[in-house]
């Protein structure tokens, strides 16, 4: 009893340990970005760097002053939003394919689409690149948005999930009279949403703070996302460390939003309670 | 409403296992008729095989005389119920309800009022805006069959409808079933491993075995003329005793000679059964219903002697099993010699009767009571 009350209370420090650890430069970051910008750099070796002691939102106010910040945060939304959303569907769409279809060719194929999950994006950069300006595209939205829509490990785990679900559902859809098309949407979209919320997390979060490519085929600041637009307002004298930190907060929040409005849905169990008597 | 029929019909799986084997049935229009068989004989790929969910490896499906191999399960028209009822979890009962009719295209109106008449016969009305997760199974199953009925389908397909649910309700609703497709009229094929739902639904039984027809025939002719003896030991609770013993001549009739009793054929089942005179002085299979054994009379001069094995009580009845001097084999091998201890005789005889393991037993036996097999299973005709 007492060992493993002991036992409880270290894992517990530990835990606590490790979230802070986590947690610091969030914390630090949000701080800096409320202090005066002299402060910012000299408190950041203390603990003075975590207290925002004459806090004031004029590191905020230079933001949108000295950057088109609305701007960007626009492009990184559409981008993103645009990315995501028809992800969802031609990812879904595919993985269905693959896990309910028979047609010819199909493991194959599911077999490339799965060895692309390993294959890094830098490595196709360049060529991808040469492509797209040969094609005109660059300093656009299309570009930066139609090379990541069908994405291999958002088509996996799709793929699982829907291999998990009863047959015997869509076998009644397909009684009932339902088409295929009208099966997937009427039947299995609903009972995924579980997986629908876990990839559109997923690759939001990839998405949103995407750096490399953007920063390749754009060059005017009108298309260009948030983590390229901080980069270049690093390098935009003068030097303010609370703006630069106040500019990373305000980028950080769309992502704690997205995820507060979809993990409710990440955790959820299946439909399959209702399946099983 | 329509006829099905399945000419020749074979089931052969990617993997190479033949499940189905010419199979020829017929299904009447507005019949209902129970396929029956042990778990694995094939069953539910034949209900699949009709609904179009499983492909034919050979053979022709009509619906109403019209060849449906090639057609999609959508456009079958047919609906069936599954044996986890297939609900649609994200859909309220109404909303499964409306989902078929939907999808056929049909004016709200007509939606509402198919909606309203299914609820009101199944007693859907309380439970309409729940989830099926939030219903009983017994209220899951009303709904699957309301999701099929509301349909207004060709045919119904149930592939084991009731096994999700404890006895008595199985009871009642396999009751409920019959009065529901006897009011309707609808063609029906019921798919159960459960005998006795078998015989309690069907208008017809088709008893099936390793893939194969085995009888298809009314419940008491399956019962009193079971073809073989693997459809007599399948149907009845328990079932039959199969024991293997010669047939004798005597004095111009026919005899049987059961451990020490001598038991003549009646002039009945001489006449029934023509075939019996050509095997006069071979070994032939005799099948005993456990209900036809009862004890002898204090006074009888011949009886068989048995020891109990063990005894159920089941209240109405006691069933004995029983060592006894006869050659017992089981009813679905009957060629296979058992090892070891042979398979017990069974009686049941009516009431209670205090017996223990051990006891000594004198049984009766009426010669109108039993069945003849040929050694390789096939009733003597
Ligand atoms: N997809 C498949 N591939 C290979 N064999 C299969 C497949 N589906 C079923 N089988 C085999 O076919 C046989 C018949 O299966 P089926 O489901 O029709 O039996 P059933 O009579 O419905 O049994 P139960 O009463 O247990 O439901 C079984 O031996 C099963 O193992
Ligand atoms: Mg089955």
């Amino acid at each position: 009893m007492k060992a493993s009350r002991l036992g409880r209370l270290g894992s517990y420090l530990a835990l606590t340990g490790l979230a802070l650890l986590f947690l610091a430069p969030l914390a630090m970051m949000l701080a800096g970005s409320l202090k005066p910008n002299e402060r910012v750099l000299v408190e950041a070796g203390t603990l003075a760097a975590f207290l925002p002691v004459g806090a004031s939102l004029d590191n905020y106010a230079a933001v949108f002053e000295r950057t088109d910040f609305l701007r960007f945060l626009f492009n990184s939304v559409f981008i993103t939003g645009t990315i995501v959303a028809a992800g969802l569907i031609v990812n879904a769409l595919a993985a269905y394919a693959f896990a309910r279809l028979q047609w010819r060719g199909r493991d194959l194929l599911f077999n490339l689409v799965l060895a692309l999950m390993i294959l890094p994006f830098e490595a196709i950069a360049v060529p991808l690149f040469y492509g797209a300006s040969i094609l005109g595209l660059r300093d656009t939205y299309i570009v930066q948005i139609l090379p990541f829509i069908a994405n291999a490990f958002s088509i996996y785990l799709f793929y699982s999930f829907f291999i998990g679900l009863p047959r015997e559902l869509e076998e009644a859809a397909s009684l009932d009279g339902a088409s295929t098309l009208r099966i997937f949407f009427a039947v299995i979209v609903p009972n995924s949403k579980p997986a629908f919320a876990s990839v559109a997390i997923l690759s939001f979060l990839t998405w949103w703070g995407s750096y490399l490519w953007p920063l390749l085929v754009t060059i005017v600041p009108e298309v260009r996302p948030l983590p390229v637009a901080i980069a270049s307002f690093y390098t935009l004298p003068p030097l303010q460390w609370g703006d630069i930190l106040a500019f990373g907060t305000l980028m950080v929040m769309p992502v704690l939003a997205v995820f507060l409005m979809f993990q409710r849905w990440f955790v959820r169990g299946v439909a399959s309670s209702a399946i099983k008597g | 409403m329509a006829s099905i029929s399945f000419e020749h019909v074979s089931k052969t799986y990617p993997d190479g296992t033949r499940v189905i084997d010419g199979l020829d049935l017929e299904v009447g229009d507005g019949e209902l008729l129970v396929l029956v068989g042990p778990s694995g004989c094939g069953k539910s790929t034949v209900l699949r095989m009709l609904a179009g969910l499983e492909d034919l490896s050979g053979g022709e499906i009509r619906i109403d005389g019209r060849v449906v191999n090639d057609l999609l399960p959508q456009r079958r028209n047919l609906s069936m119920v599954f044996q986890n009822y297939a609900l649609y979890p994200h859909l309220t009962v109404r909303g499964n309800l409306e989902f078929p009719l939907k999808m056929k295209g049909l004016s709200r109106t007509e939606i509402d009022r198919r909606v309203r008449e299914t609820a009101a016969m199944l007693d859907l009305d309380a439970l309409l805006d729940r989830r099926p997760k939030a219903l009983s199974g017994g209220q899951r199953q009303r709904v699957a069959m309301g999701r099929a009925i509301a349909r207004e389908a060709d045919a119904f397909l149930m592939d084991e409808p009731l096994s999700n649910l404890d006895a008595r309700l199985r009871v009642q609703i396999r009751t409920e079933i019959a009065a529901l497709q006897a009011r309707l009229g609808v063609t029906t094929i019921y798919v159960t491993h459960d005998q006795v739902e078998a015989m309690t639904l069907g208008q017809r039984v088709a008893v099936m075995r390793g893939g194969r027809l085995q009888q298809v025939a009314p419940p008491w002719e399956i019962y009193q003329r079971p073809s073989n003896s693997f459809v007599a030991g399948f149907i009845g609770t328990p079932g039959m005793n199969l024991v293997r013993a010669p047939l004798d001549s005597s004095n111009g009739g026919l005899c049987v000679r059961l451990g020490d009793v001598r038991l003549t054929l009646t002039a009945q089942a001489l006449a029934d059964q023509p075939g019996l005179a050509d095997r006069t002085g071979e070994d032939v299979l005799i099948g005993i219903r456990p209900e036809d054994i009862c004890l002898a009379e204090a006074g009888a001069t011949s009886a068989l002697t048995a020891t109990v094995r063990t005894a159920e009580s089941l209240g109405h009845e006691t069933l004995l099993h029983l060592d006894s001097p006869l050659t017992t084999v089981a009813a679905d091998a009957p060629r296979r010699v058992p090892h070891g201890e042979p398979p017990a005789l069974i009686a049941a005889l009516r009431g209670h009767h205090p017996s223990r393991p051990g006891d000594a037993v004198r049984l009766q036996l009426d010669p109108a009571d039993l069945y003849f097999f040929a050694l390789d299973g096939e009733a003597i005709r």
